[in-house]
């Protein structure tokens, strides 16, 4: 290994901008003549708009001009739209309402933007955005998924009855049924899967500006994959020609899925920039992104697990209820469907699976994809499932896990996943021995000497990542693929810049990117730069999602480079006058076999470019080659975690002692950010567990809006954490990469909650397990003792 | 509009504000030293520490026109002149104390104000404890606190 290549922990290219304050967010451009938009948001989660007078706000100082919803309809600016086709069981197609990226007659949830004030400044706009009157006729809202399906609930689109999307099933209910008929022992558990807000601290902008001299449209803004939000802007929404619109996502802090979407602000901002011939940006405030980002999970579910008398899993049944929002948003459907009930296999030799899933409106924000997207629903339902059928059968819980591993690949579940690899007894094992499993009574005891309960639960995770072969998600009803894309330009001089259709807001591509250049190309790290993000630079892309960057987008790096080595070689074969067949090339260098001739490969790419040992009959000049990259499979991540918890049973208050993690990603290009991408998104899940809930009231208000309502994870909530690896290589993409970039958060919610009843000896506590939750299920379960 | 002057890392400013204007708005806008950022609105999460007469402070609750005659520290004033990196920024990189970036230049400043409140030699329940002004979605905290204890002695070291 070398100290840049694959494997060492190289510090990263592109900290030095952002320790010294010299990154570039997209509130951070300004263009000349910039106007601010400010958006008139509805106050009423739902409510008939009669009408909306703009009048004085026009007149307001600084004002250029205010745009409503019947303008964005007269100007034929298309609907924002969801981009994955799920079918109910019944055959029929889901049922997407109208969305508008402005709200022309009805309002569906607090937030929904309803107008937009151009002003020469954010503060001038909000002053005009204050005069702007609506008049609202306002209706019954529903925001508890459970209840939206009910006769009598508000109807929320007038074409969609029982405000149901879709009812989708996936498994065999007849297998599953029979199993469950035979079955010694029978666990149940009713489970929500508390709302969640992503929170990226980079809140969501747009800077949009007309060229009427080309008419030409550029758009800056937080995206995780800009060429999609210009397809789609493009495509469906109509605002211009794609060869017209050049979307760049530039540093973008932090993303969790959240800046995946297609929003309303981008869109209305390039509309207004054409309208009113100057560049308008949109910078949301922390209580804008509260209402509108696309929130997370917001699942309610009834499970169950067949087991025999010896703890073997026979069957698992779930019926979910996924309340997608207000609107659907862009990949909202996938997420409680093909990302969720594919992966209710877990690490377990199921038999049978069957899972129905009902997707419905609420007056809410649209809910989508956040870090892990379905998978750590999934992931809660079978290891909390898992955890309360040992304690029910008195089974040690890593028993009961090991009974049921797979062992041997390929397995094929019953719910389309075909895992190719991994040993989830080495991670459970290293995770046991890492955490010190074996010392825990006696640290048990210790606590209860102090007046604390300890608990320690297991999260045995698996996901799908490395999203995915085009085919596969077609046939599932995705309207794109999920190809990558990569370019490697050689330049004259030897130096080499890759464009790739991923992007990072946090990874760390440029850095990873570059090591895997420089071991394969033998020249310094330094010599390496990674282009993302612009439209106009890259030839396509699908951005950073799903943990996709390393297994597919550095896949489709590496086949760029093979077919750079196959002409590099050529090259070399004119220069040095040997058959191309001869030539080999290592280290940087290019050697004729059985000879001492060699050149180095600086040498072999300026001499690509002045093309004068060869002739154009003979070989084309240049070195510069493009891969477009379609994976043959999902890929596998899987381990253990481990979280040691204490209870103090005064307040309620859980601590966390101690937090093992012990994951297979395959192949690791750098273990300091890998690392990094763990512990992230540990805190995450540790989040949901005990702190973050997104609360609507039943008028629908918001009432966890700002970050003072809302618990974000601070440092004081956390211990240092204690991460290893095991690895087997995913057979799937030739690095052998699987993803690290959500483990965390799908492994982790369930290790919390399993150590929490553990340590109270109950079989559930809800999501997040606040101090205030905790101490009084501590109540209710001393309650017949006392009494 | 009202007429405003300060120093900025260590060079003197001058603006005309609206007397509601922001320090950070102040900041990013007139002055174009992006570096310090909006992430809350609230004053919960750090992303706009600034050192405001050596003290770090929030600039997004903080009125431009509260620091006339101030002497005003940021993220962009940390570097020395040549370009050598402040110790507690270099520490940030080794330890890679950060991933998308957004927070950094508040976490970094508000590290400082720990090594001033407390010396160098910095304990990680400590940090923890005194790191609840600043918010960060990425890291999950863990590489930030061990930069912040490695920054610190490396101030003492220089």
């Amino acid at each position: 290994m070398s100290a840049t290549g694959i494997g060492a922990p190289v510090r990263r290219k592109e900290d030095f901008r952002f320790i010294t304050g010299q990154g570039q967010y997209t509130d951070d451009v300004t263009r000349p003549g910039e106007t601010r938009a400010v958006f008139v948001r509805s106050p009423h989660a739902h409510a008939k708009i009669k009408s909306i007078d703009v009048a004085a706000a026009k007149a307001m100082p600084g004002v250029i001009d205010v745009l409503t919803g019947a303008q964005l309809a007269t100007d034929k600016i298309g609907n924002l739209i969801c981009g994955w086709m799920i079918h109910s069981k019944d055959g029929t197609p889901m049922k997407m309402s109208a969305h508008p990226a402005l709200a022309a007659t009805k309002v569906n949830c607090v937030g929904d933007a309803v107008a937009v004030v151009i002003a020469e400044s954010v503060a001038l706009g909000k002053d005009a955005a204050e005069a702007v009157v609506v008049d609202y006729e306002v209706l019954p809202a529903v925001v508890d998924p459970a209840k939206a399906q009910a006769s009598g609930a508000p109807q929320i689109h007038a074409d969609i009855a029982d405000n149901t999307i879709y009812q989708w099933h996936l498994g065999e209910k007849k297998d599953v049924d029979a199993a469950f008929a035979a079955a010694k022992h029978v666990t149940k558990l009713d489970i929500i899967n508390n709302r969640l807000v992503p929170n990226a601290m980079e809140p969501r902008a747009a800077l949009a500006d007309y060229d009427a001299g080309t008419d030409n449209l550029t758009l800056w803004n937080t995206s995780q994959n800009p060429h999609v939000a210009r397809l789609v802007i493009s495509a469906f929404v109509g605002m211009a020609p794609e060869h017209k619109l050049r979307v760049i996502a530039p540093d973008v802090g932090g993303g969790f899925g959240s800046k995946i979407f297609i929003y309303p602000e981008e869109v209305v901002c390039l509309w207004a920039s054409r309208k009113v011939k100057r560049p308008v940006k949109w910078t949301s405030d922390r209580s804008e992104a509260f209402l509108t980002d696309a929130h997370g999970r917001d699942h309610v579910t009834h499970a169950e697990l067949a087991l025999d008398a010896n703890g073997k899993i026979l069957a698992l049944r779930a019926k979910t209820i996924a309340n997608l929002g207000a609107y659907m948003s862009t990949f909202s459907s996938s997420v409680p469907t093909y990302l969720y009930a594919t992966l209710l296999s877990g690490q377990y030799n199921i038999p049978s699976i069957y899972c129905e899933v009902d997707a419905v409106y609420t007056n809410t924000a649209p809910v989508d994809a956040y870090r892990g997207a379905g998978r750590p629903e999934a992931t809660f339902v079978v290891e909390r499932l898992v955890e309360v059928a040992a304690r029910e059968m008195q089974i040690d819980p890593a028993d009961l896990r090991r009974r049921n591993f797979i062992t041997a690949f390929p397995h094929q579940t019953p719910v389309i996943m075909a895992y190719d690899g991994g040993d989830y007894n080495a991670s459970l094992k290293k995770a046991m021995d890492m955490a010190d499993v074996k010392g825990f009574p006696k640290r048990k005891r210790d606590a209860a000497r102090n007046g604390k309960l300890r608990g320690l639960g297991y999260s045995t995770y698996i996901e799908a990542c490395g999203i995915a072969p085009s085919q596969a998600v077609g046939s599932l009803g995705a309207g794109v693929g999920l190809w990558e894309s990569a370019e490697v330009r050689v330049n004259p001089t030897g130096s080499v810049e890759v464009l790739t259709g991923s992007h990072a807001h946090g990874q760390g591509h440029e850095t990873t990117f570059a090591q895997l250049v420089s071991e394969r190309l033998g020249i310094p790290i330094e010599n390496v730069s990674i282009v993302h993000g612009d439209t106009d630079k890259v030839q396509f892309g699908m951005g950073t999602y799903g943990s996709r960057s390393g297994a597919v987008g550095m896949s489709a790096i590496v086949k760029a480079l093979d077919k750079i080595e196959i002409k590099a070689k050529k090259v070399a074969a004119f220069m040095m006058e040997a058959a191309e067949g001869d030539i080999e090339f290592k280290d940087g260098k290019f050697t004729v076999a059985g000879t001492d001739k060699s050149a180095a490969f600086g040498d072999v790419a300026l001499n690509a470019y002045i093309a004068h040992k060869f002739t154009g009959a003979e070989l084309e000049p240049g070195l510069k080659e493009t891969s477009f990259y379609d994976p043959t499979n999902f890929t596998f991540p899987a381990g253990c975690h481990i979280c040691e918890i204490e209870i103090d049973t005064e307040t309620g208050k859980t601590e966390i002692i101690n937090w093992t993690a012990v994951d297979d990603f395959g192949t690791i290009i750098n273990p300091m950010i890998v690392e990094g991408q763990v512990h992230g998104g540990i805190a995450q899940g540790v989040g949901q567990a005990l702190m973050e809930g997104a609360y609507y009231d039943a008028a629908g208000q918001l009432v966890t809006g700002s970050m003072m309502d809302y618990s974000m994870p601070r440092a004081h909530d956390f211990p240092s954490f204690h991460v290893g690896m095991t690895e087997t290589k995913s057979p799937s993409n030739p690095l052998g990469m699987k993803g690290c970039g959500e483990a965390g958060a799908i492994a982790s919610p369930a290790a919390v909650i399993n150590a929490i009843t553990d340590a109270i000896g109950t079989e559930a506590i809800a999501m997040p397990a606040t101090a205030n939750a905790v101490w009084t299920a501590l109540q209710k379960l001393q309650a017949p003792k006392a009494a | 509009m009202a007429a405003v002057s300060m120093t900025v890392n260590g060079k003197a400013v001058t603006g005309d504000v609206e007397p509601r204007t922001l320090l950070v708005q102040f900041l990013r806008e007139n002055l174009r030293l992006t570096g310090t950022h909006v992430g809350c609105d609230t004053s919960q999460c750090g992303a706009c520490i600034i050192h405001l007469d050596g003290i770090a402070a929030k600039a997004c609750t903080t009125l431009a026109l509260q620091c006339e005659g101030s002497s005003i520290t940021t993220i962009e004033g940390l570097a020395e002149p040549g370009g050598a990196l402040h110790p507690m920024q270099e520490a940030f990189r080794e330890h890679h104390g950060l991933q998308c970036g957004y927070c950094t230049p508040g976490m970094i400043m508000s590290a400082l104000d720990i090594v001033r409140r407390n010396g160098n030699d910095l304990d990680e329940h400590l940090i923890r404890d005194q790191l609840d002004g600043n918010i960060c979605r990425c890291t999950g905290y863990h590489n930030i606190v061990k930069a912040i204890e490695s920054g610190a002695k490396n101030m003492a070291a220089k």
